[in-house]
């Protein structure tokens, strides 16, 4: 194994535009990177990297991704194609912000903040510091967290202040561009008591099979009541390493919904945690993959109840061709005293190669009285009735399977609730099938 | 297996859909055994038959289902064999099979599904028209009478019994087929279901559309007036006449012909 992940002195230096102080390296940062040097790859043994080809793991020859010239910025701009109606939109790429359509002045009069990430350390660093990466990484992710805080350098803050409702969605663009270059994207969402609002995070490679680092961070906070719904695009490059952690803390009465798409990556580890910290929160945690070739998606997931009265319930699906791998990990955990909770934890996953491998290891704690908790993971293959269905409507055998292992994946994307969000994601699906 | 050939060629019925001699088998055991049909474009016709007598099977079969396997005999639709054609060749030829029980699609509108349907019938990278596919399906759901909610449901997910029939004889009216076989379509409908799935047959039928009517109810022939009536038993036909056999049959059940039928000598 190659313990310098990146060529570290290399990385550290050029982040001159550091976002925790003006300086061009943070305290803060330099002690992230240490911690990162400190920490141990994690090894085939590690329970946290159980099924996971650690192998693939080695980052090294990976650098910093410099800001692209202006002729690929606007060839970036045009494709950042998002929804026609939105609230507010920043494009990025290499970490690099390229434009950012501020939110209506009746929001920001409102008490709106909407920044890049540098910006809002800077102009609101109590608010910044209060929320950003304040939930550790606990699901084996310790090493990517501790590299993503000493190199990050772009991101979105989404501060929505009390009561105050977004009703279109806001959206962000992480573009990646040019040979083993790496992109930490960080996204900050807090929305206060009441708060209400949407964001989509869209990560993508200007090119399909360019090897590539990615290291993100997406943190939600949600006060009493209030309602957040995150989605987060993943469509790498078909050869990069895609690190994602996620952690959602709920307030009371609370209701978050994430969904990732994981359609990009060769070998993409995602971990999302929520927090059902105030009685009557909730939390949906969604997510639907695309693997094929010789992807391998690894999910390591944690539903913790701390309080009474929570809920949560989590679907994600899988679909696998190829020889293309999945992994999920999810644990339920009720904390003692943590009654009446509700947990739901269901995974799917559909095999359309006899290659294909599909991991499941759920997992219960539970330490409380009167708690529902339901758990299950399944695999499968095309119902030979169902795809006979649509032959005998004189749909292609291709296109039958697509239409199936879409409607599979479709039933997890209804689930958001907002059909111009989910038209979108649709739309992202059916592409990746057509490539 | 050696067939006569002695009938000239001018008298092969071209616009037909001709079922010769037909054996199916699943598995090993053999369903359809030795079955000859012949349903001429414009026409009804409606197969009677105890449970097992391989109605059903025999619809599967001329779809195309990869567990039905032919081991002789041969399905010409308008002269061609369609035998040796993929399931969805088979239907983009003109073929459509209302199931005796249609499938449910998790996650596939009505109307995506459909117009996929559609779409694989258009010219290569030529699509349906949206607003033109919308009205004709609105239209088609209206006579049909289905709220417009089923466009946006999944195929046939959650429908009732008789929501389902509908919605295999919605599909039969988009996709225009040249020849149908409706398997049970009346089981599961209540009278005035009947009455709307019987209206919306009719409507469709005429000179461009041959039907092959499967059930077991007298009932729906009073709907349906079909021009022949056969009757199957043990995987062949054993009676054909006019719609007055269903009558018969109603009243006399299957036993009476079952006495009058003899093993064929094999040639
Ligand atoms: N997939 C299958 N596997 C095994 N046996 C089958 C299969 N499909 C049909 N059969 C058998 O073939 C025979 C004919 O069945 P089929 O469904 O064609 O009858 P049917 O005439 O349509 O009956 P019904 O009136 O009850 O619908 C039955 O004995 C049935 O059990
Ligand atoms: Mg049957």
């Amino acid at each position: 194994m190659n313990p310098a992940i990146l060529e570290s002195e290399e990385v550290l230096t050029t982040n001159a535009a550091s976002i925790l102080s003006a300086g061009p390296v943070s305290p803060e940062q330099a002690e992230a990177w240490e911690k990162f040097t400190a920490l141990p790859m994690p090894v085939r043994t590690d329970e946290a990297w159980r099924f996971a080809n650690v192998k693939d793991l080695d980052l090294g020859g990976y650098v910093p991704a410099q800001p692209v010239d202006d002729a690929t910025r606007d060839e970036l701009l045009t494709r950042s194609m998002g929804l026609a109606s939105i609230a507010g939109r920043m494009v990025f790429a290499n970490d690099q912000l390229l434009v950012q359509e501020t939110l209506g002045d009746s929001l920001r009069q409102k008490g709106v903040i909407w920044l890049p990430l540098d910006q809002a350390a800077a102009e609101n660093p109590e608010l910044f510091r209060k929320h950003f990466m304040r939930e550790e990484a606990i699901l084996g992710g310790q090493k990517f967290a501790a590299l993503h805080a000493s190199q990050v350098r772009a991101g979105t803050f989404l501060y929505v202040p009390r009561g105050v409702e977004i009703d279109l969605p806001i959206e962000a663009f992480h573009w990646e561009h040019g040979a083993n270059g790496s992109v930490f994207p960080h996204t900050l969402i807090i929305a206060e008591d009441m708060a209400k609002v949407t964001l989509i995070d869209y990560y993508e490679s200007a090119v399909p099979d360019a090897p590539a680092l990615a290291c993100a961070v997406n943190d939600l906070w949600l006060g009493a009541g209030a309602s957040v719904t995150y989605v987060c695009v993943q469509n790498w490059s078909r050869k990069a390493h895609s690190f994602q952690l996620n952690s959602t803390v709920v307030g009371r009465d609370a209701h978050s919904k994430s969904l990732f798409a994981q359609l990009g990556g060769r070998h993409v580890r995602s971990e999302s945690i929520s927090h059902l910290r105030g009685q009557g929160g909730r939390s949906d945690m969604l997510a639907v993959t695309v693997a094929e070739g010789a992807q391998e998606v690894d999910a390591r997931t944690f539903q913790i109840h701390e309080v009474p009265n929570t809920q949560s319930d989590l679907l994600y699906k899988n679909s696998l061709d190829d020889t293309a791998r999945t992994i999920f990990a999810g644990l339920i955990r009720v904390d003692p005293g943590a009654h009446r909770t509700d947990a739901y934890q269901k995974v799917r996953n559909l095999l359309l190669s006899d290659e294909a491998e599909a991991n499941s290891a759920p997992g219960l704690e539970i330490e409380a009285d009167d708690v529902r908790c339901t758990h299950g993971a399944t695999s499968g293959q095309i119902e030979q009735e169902e795809l006979f269905y649509l032959l005998s409507r004189g749909i292609p055998k291709k296109d039958a399977q697509r239409l199936i292992v879409f409607g599979f994946l479709n039933e997890v994307i209804e689930r958001l609730g907002n059909e111009p969000v989910q038209e979108k994601l649709r739309e992202l699906v059916r592409a990746r099938f057509s490539e | 297996m050696r067939e006569s050939r002695g009938a000239p060629n001018y008298e092969m019925q071209m616009s037909s859909l001709s079922i010769k001699n037909l054996h199916v088998s699943i598995g090993d055991k053999e369903i359809i055994r030795g079955l000859t049909l012949e349903i001429p474009k414009g026409e009804v016709h409606a197969i009677m038959g105890p449970n097992g007598s391989g109605k059903s099977t025999l619809s599967k079969a001329i779809g195309g289902h990869p567990d039905y396997i032919v081991t002789g005999g041969e399905v010409l639709l308008d002269g061609d064999d369609i035998l040796g054609l993929d399931p969805d060749a088979r239907a983009r030829k003109g073929l459509f099979l209302a199931f005796q029980y249609p499938m449910e699609i998790p996650g596939v509108s009505n109307a995506n599904f459909l117009r996929a349907a559609l779409n694989a019938r258009q010219p290569e990278g030529e699509e349906i028209e949206a607003t033109e596919f919308y009205a004709q399906m609105y239209a088609e759901m209206d006579k049909l009478e289905m709220a417009r909610t089923f466009t946006a449901r999944s195929v046939n997910e959650g429908f009732s019994g008789g929501e389902k029939k509908r919605n295999e004889i919605l599909q039969m009216a988009m996709l225009k087929p040249a020849y149908a076989v409706l398997d049970e379509t009346d089981s599961g409908l209540d009278i005035d279901a009947l009455r709307i799935v019987s209206a919306g047959v009719n409507a469709l039928r005429g000179p461009n559309l041959g039907i092959l009517l499967i059930t077991h109810y007298q009932r729906l022939l009073d709907y349906i007036v079909p021009d022949v009536v056969h009757v199957m038993v043990e995987g062949r036909i054993v009676r054909s006449g006019g719609k007055e056999l269903a009558l018969e049959l109603e009243e006399r059940g299957y036993d009476f012909i079952k006495d009058d039928i003899t093993e064929p000598s094999l040639a």
